[in-house]
């Protein structure tokens, strides 16, 4: 029962993360601070997550394919 | 116009997904027998129609802007990694994923398997190989479906783009019965990583100058943003390729 549910957390996982979490984090953490400025702070900060999603994106690229040829 | 990209996206991922429990249905089908693999695939649809019969309800009890958060926490990670794939894939990093290929594998597995019937089923591992496939794809699809419809309190919308892809499918699987390795599947997935991206960064600010309008801005800038990292790497791993002689690279 473990093992089947090591496996499925494994499935999801790989689904929604992927194979770089901190790309992820750094997008989830640029979510909340959004809302933060947004609703306790009255700052439409729309241009937060398409500046941290390019940032995010493009560290992760950098560091999936640094050193490969 | 949100509503038909809402469709239009649900049912690009959905289809991809649903393109690739084909190809594992076809392999035990057309390698083992298709009893035990459609008894598979209607176990697998029956857990996954219960899931969605728990998780529906269940969904309404959670308040809607802590469920607008964690879904949109979500579908911000699994939309960035999706097209870190696309991108990663189109650039040369990641071998390009090939259904014919991975239908080969599965058949070349099927056919050196043992059988055995087990519980009333005729052949197991047909049945588990078909159950395991749909379910897991399956699962993905209720994932796209549920979190791209919770984000727009419009569910009901996106079941049936996520429908509507599966039908697709398996009609044109039913009639080719081959595995769909001329879909596009490569393509498909750089254009709903564009489009899952955007709609993550669409939704995650709370009002954007010029509202709904601003996603026909926000979807093409995407698009140039992956594609411009995707020349990047190219030029990249040329270079270095370049660099690095055939015979050194071959003896790494």
């Amino acid at each position: 029962m473990s093992r089947w549910l090591r496996q499925f957390g494994a499935f999801w996982y790989d689904f929604v993360i992927g194979d770089d979490w901190r790309g992820a984090a750094v997008v989830a953490v640029a979510l909340a601070l959004t809302a933060l400025l947004v609703h306790a702070a009255s700052v439409n900060a729309w241009w937060l997550l398409p500046v941290a999603v390019i940032g995010a994106l493009g560290w992760s690229l950098r560091r999936a394919t640094s050193g490969r040829p | 116009m949100k509503s038909l990209a809402l469709f239009l996206t649900v049912f690009v991922a959905c289809a991809v997904e649903a393109v690739e429990a084909l190809t594992i249905v076809l392999a035990a089908g057309l390698t083992r027998e298709w009893r035990s693999t459609f008894q598979g695939m209607a176990a697998a649809l029956a857990v996954l129609g219960v899931t969605v019969a728990v998780l529906g309800p269940a969904l309404t009890l959670v308040p809607l802007t802590g469920l607008r958060l964690v879904v949109g926490g979500l579908l911000a990670v699994f939309g960035l990694q999706w097209l870190r794939k696309a991108i990663l894939r189109a650039s040369g990093y990641k071998g390009l994923h090939d259904e014919g290929a991975i239908y080969a594998r599965q058949v070349a597995a099927a056919r050196t398997a043992t059988g055995g019937s087990r519980r009333g089923v005729r052949d197991w591992y047909a049945f588990t190989l078909s159950f395991k496939g749909v379910l897991l794809e399956g699962l993905e699809v209720v994932f796209i479906a549920i979190t791209f419809g919770a984000s727009q309190q419009n569910v009901g919308l996106a079941a049936a783009g996520a429908v509507a892809a599966v039908v697709v499918v398996a009609a044109v699987g039913i009639a080719v019965r081959t595995p769909l390795s001329r879909v596009p599947e490569n393509t498909m997935k750089f254009s709903v990583g564009v489009m899952l991206t955007s709609f993550d960064v669409f939704w995650g600010a709370v009002s954007w100058p010029g509202n709904d309008a601003a996603l026909l801005a926000i979807v093409p800038a995407t698009a140039l943003v992956a594609l411009g990292y995707t020349a990047l790497l190219r030029r990249a791993r040329a270079a270095a390729r370049a660099a690095v002689p055939a015979a050194e690279r071959s003896a790494a």
